[in-house]
């Protein structure tokens, strides 16, 4: 059994192929990841409850087909709606919702003005935001980020002087190792500041 | 002359060894981050609109996505609807999530998100008459997809 000797194979075209694979891979691929503001629909119900809540527990904001703003029938700008969503949000005048039977407390971790005539309790709050048919995408977007923003800055404010970190913070570490403590945390936040946001028939 | 040549003998050749390795490195690079477009558009890209507050999308397999923007022919004017790779109306949504629903796991329903990638000029209108449409059907968890960034400006003019 005579061993023929192999040549050795010639390596020098295996760049070329890696080259057209590679190229292959960068014309197809896309790295987009997909983000937005994240929103959960209110469920459909069949019952219709009349729920009677107070004006000053709602701040109205009202945009109309030429992209203008109307926030509690003041004309304003967009830029102006996280403020003025914050200011409303954490004024903590009154009592807050009755949980369990038991009558609702003043809202003991607000840093607002305590105005009587703004809302009562952060659990209270509520947003409404009517749009018109006619109002661009876009304008309805930056709103939605505003209010966003409002209550992520509520939060973290929150989170920070109980538990030392941003509300930001606390979501990142339980991406990364979801415990049940952290979750807690979380959840109180969310509970200590509802989103609670309301958009009507838009105007036709 | 004559100098230039001698120093040009002395010039070992770089050694290409090492070129497919490299190459290779960005190759497993590009194959592992790559997604394959899996819908052609058949209405203009939408432009999105942007917004700092955003929330990255988890769980891609489960997100369906709807489409608003312009027609590609100019002359037809208002928002189209596209999904998977058709041009659809406000009234076929619902059958579009059902069939979204059908080619996932039960349990993994209640976990779907509906992204909406609509264009900036888009009108609140055909977006807020999806939203009833998906909230007759029950899938509540949206999401309006917007790029980052935090010059909110370009959205509105």
């Amino acid at each position: 059994m005579a061993r023929r000797d192999i040549g050795e194979i010639n390596a020098g075209s295996m760049a070329d192929i890696a080259f057209l694979l590679l190229i292959f891979f960068l014309v197809t691929t896309t790295m987009d990841v997909d983000s937005g503001i994240a929103r959960k629909l209110p469920e459909k119900t069949d019952v219709q409850s009349d729920v009677i809540v107070k004006e000053k527990n709602v701040m109205d904001i009202v945009v109309n087909r030429n992209n203008q703003l109307l926030v509690e029938n003041e004309y304003v700008k967009v830029t102006d709606v996280k403020r003025l969503a914050i200011k409303f949000i954490d004024n903590g005048g009154g009592f807050g919702t009755p949980v369990d039977g038991k009558p609702g407390e003043p809202c003991d971790y607000c840093e607002g003005d305590k105005d009587p005539n703004s809302s009562d309790h952060p659990s209270k709050a509520i947003i409404s935001l009517q749009s018109d048919r006619g109002t661009s995408y876009g304008m309805y977007i930056s709103i939605q980020n505003e209010i966003e923003g409002a209550y992520n800055e509520l939060r973290n404010t929150l989170s920070k002087k109980l538990y030392g970190r941003t509300y930001d913070e606390l979501l990142n570490d339980y991406k990364d190792n979801p415990s049940k403590s952290l979750q807690d945390k979380i959840d109180d936040l969310k509970n200590k500041y509802p989103q609670i946001i309301t958009e009507p028939e838009p105007i036709k | 002359m004559s100098k230039f040549k001698m120093r040009k003998k002395g010039m070992p050749a770089i050694s290409t060894a090492s070129l497919p390795d490299i190459v290779f490195m960005l190759l497993f690079f590009f194959m592992v981050s790559t997604t394959m477009r899996e819908t052609d558009l058949l209405i203009k890209k939408p432009a999105l609109p942007v917004a700092s507050e955003v929330k990255k999308l988890e769980l891609k397999s489960l997100v369906s996505t709807i489409y608003i923007g312009k027609s590609k022919d100019t002359r037809i004017s208002g928002d189209k609807i596209q999904v998977n790779d058709k041009i659809v109306e406000v009234k076929d949504i619902p059958s579009f999530i059902f069939s979204e629903r059908a080619l996932r796991k039960e349990d993994e329903v209640k976990f779907m998100t509906t992204s909406i990638k609509a264009d900036k000029e888009a009108s609140v209108g055909t977006v807020l008459d999806i939203k009833e449409q998906l909230r007759d059907i029950n899938a509540l968890k949206i999401s309006f997809s917007t790029s980052k960034g935090n010059d909110l400006s370009s959205n509105y003019k």
